[in-house]
């Protein structure tokens, strides 16, 4: 078994028009049995930002510390958000210098670029190498649904409320034909004025 | 060196509350060349007195400017050994955070990477303060802009300044010359007329060094024969 299948994690991410979406199960486990369904695998860096972590719980977490931490120095000394790219690049050279080590973890990334309000979408392995899409990003334990799902549900310059429908019922989907995640999902819509929070239930069994 | 703990830093405080090592450090920039700097609308020029002590020194291979980053140059005042210091932690500093973030640093962070080194060298033990003061021009997505930096490690955004032997001078030159609207070619015949106002001797295309920011983001440092051009014209 995968490292990166010990607790189970499903994140999807889409673009729409002028607005991006991404989602995360809420499942927690280890291996097949359950602890929890409200695990977040979405995390904010800022209102025009998102982080979704797939793989081991445990550097999710603490990934996630370090993420905040230093978006949080960067924006005392920048004094300004960091654009969705530069933070890709940044999550890229962190995992990078883990090379030989790294943290089990599959990012994916999804913000709005500032100024233009267009989506950035991308995801990447563990080592840190960004693939960027210009439509949907998938990571985690179920993959294959995910990718299916996407790929036959997903259509370019959907609004917000369409964008949230969409991803969600792919969510939903793909998780159900994988065992380690699901138990319902939380869902955000960031567009430029505003970020629509959701949770969702799924197939709680 | 530095390291031990009889090392103690050489900048203490004076009973008044100065601190004698940085003034003397300023000294040394008060009497070495004189460099400037103007912010225009669409650029920044720095420009500095390039004399050779003797007529047998190869010129071709004396650089006063340094390119910090493609988008980013520096001219000083004071000791040419202590700027390459600074140029080559800059330089570092610069492409430490490119790599980190695959993204040009901004002018005003490099900055204050700059100054916080020098800062550093102010009170650290078994080191000195340099004897420099920098003028940083660059140009990113926040517009041209001009800096300077002195030893103490204090930094200052100027639309026009001056550090050097002549600065008292061309500073009150720059004040009357400077307008805010301002083009880059203006803006290089001011400092060419302004170095030119305090310099002893003639003045030529290979006597000064110029360089120049404009905003396609390229920083170059003009050639004699480009520099000659300017003075002809400003003659």
């Amino acid at each position: 078994m995968s490292i990166f299948e010990y607790n189970g994690a499903a994140v999807v991410a889409m673009a729409g028009k002028n607005c991006v979406a991404i989602g995360s199960d809420l499942r927690l486990g280890v291996q097949f049995q359950t602890l929890a369904c409200d695990y977040k695998k979405v995390y904010p860096i800022h209102d025009h930002l998102y982080l979704g972590l797939a793989g081991l719980g445990t550097d999710t977490q603490t990934l996630f510390q370090k993420f905040k931490f230093h978006h949080n120095i960067y924006r005392l000394k920048e004094e300004r958000d960091i654009k969705p790219s530069t933070f890709a690049q940044f999550v890229s050279s962190t995992l990078y210098s883990k090379r030989f080590g790294p943290w089990f973890v599959s990012p994916v990334i999804a913000g709005l670029e500032p100024g233009t309000w267009t989506p950035y979408l991308c995801g990447m392995d563990s080592l840190g190498a960004i693939e960027t899409a210009p439509d949907f990003m998938v990571a985690g334990t179920a993959p294959d649904s995910l990718y299916g799902m996407c790929e036959s549900m997903h259509k370019p310059d959907l609004e917000p409320e369409e964008l949230f429908e969409v991803l969600s019922q792919c969510l939903l989907a793909g998780t159900d034909r994988d065992a380690i995640s699901g138990w319902g999902a939380i869902v955000h819509v960031i567009t430029k004025d505003q970020v629509i929070t959701r949770t969702l239930k799924g197939r709680m069994d | 060196m530095g390291e031990s703990q009889y090392s103690f830093s050489l900048t203490t405080f004076s009973p008044s509350g100065k601190l004698v090592q940085i003034e003397y450090a300023l000294n040394a920039v008060n009497s070495g060349a004189t460099s400037l700097g103007i912010k225009a609308t669409n650029g920044v020029v720095i420009a500095t007195e390039k004399k050779l002590r003797s007529s047998l020194v190869d010129e071709a291979t004396v650089q006063k400017i340094a390119m910090l980053t493609p988008n980013i140059g520096v001219a000083y005042s004071g000791m040419g050994p202590d700027s390459r210091v600074l140029v080559r932690k800059a330089r570092k500093s610069a492409q430490e955070y490119y790599r980190m973030y695959h993204e040009a640093i901004p002018v005003a962070q490099l900055t204050r990477e700059v100054a916080a080194v020098m800062q550093e060298f102010t009170q650290s033990g078994g080191v000195r303060p340099f004897g420099v003061s920098l003028l940083l021009a660059g140009y990113d997505e926040n517009g041209p802009q001009l800096y300077q930096i002195d030893p103490s490690g204090s930094y200052f955004a100027w639309k026009a300044s001056a550090i050097g032997k002549n600065m008292v001078n061309a500073k009150t030159f720059l004040e009357k010359r400077y307008s805010d609207d301002m083009e880059l070619e203006d803006a290089i015949h001011t400092a060419l007329l302004t170095l030119k106002e305090g310099f002893e001797g003639q003045i030529s295309g290979s006597s000064i060094e110029v360089a120049i920011v404009t905003d396609d983001l390229k920083c170059k440092v003009l050639t004699a024969a480009e520099v000659s051009d300017y003075l002809a014209e400003v003659e």
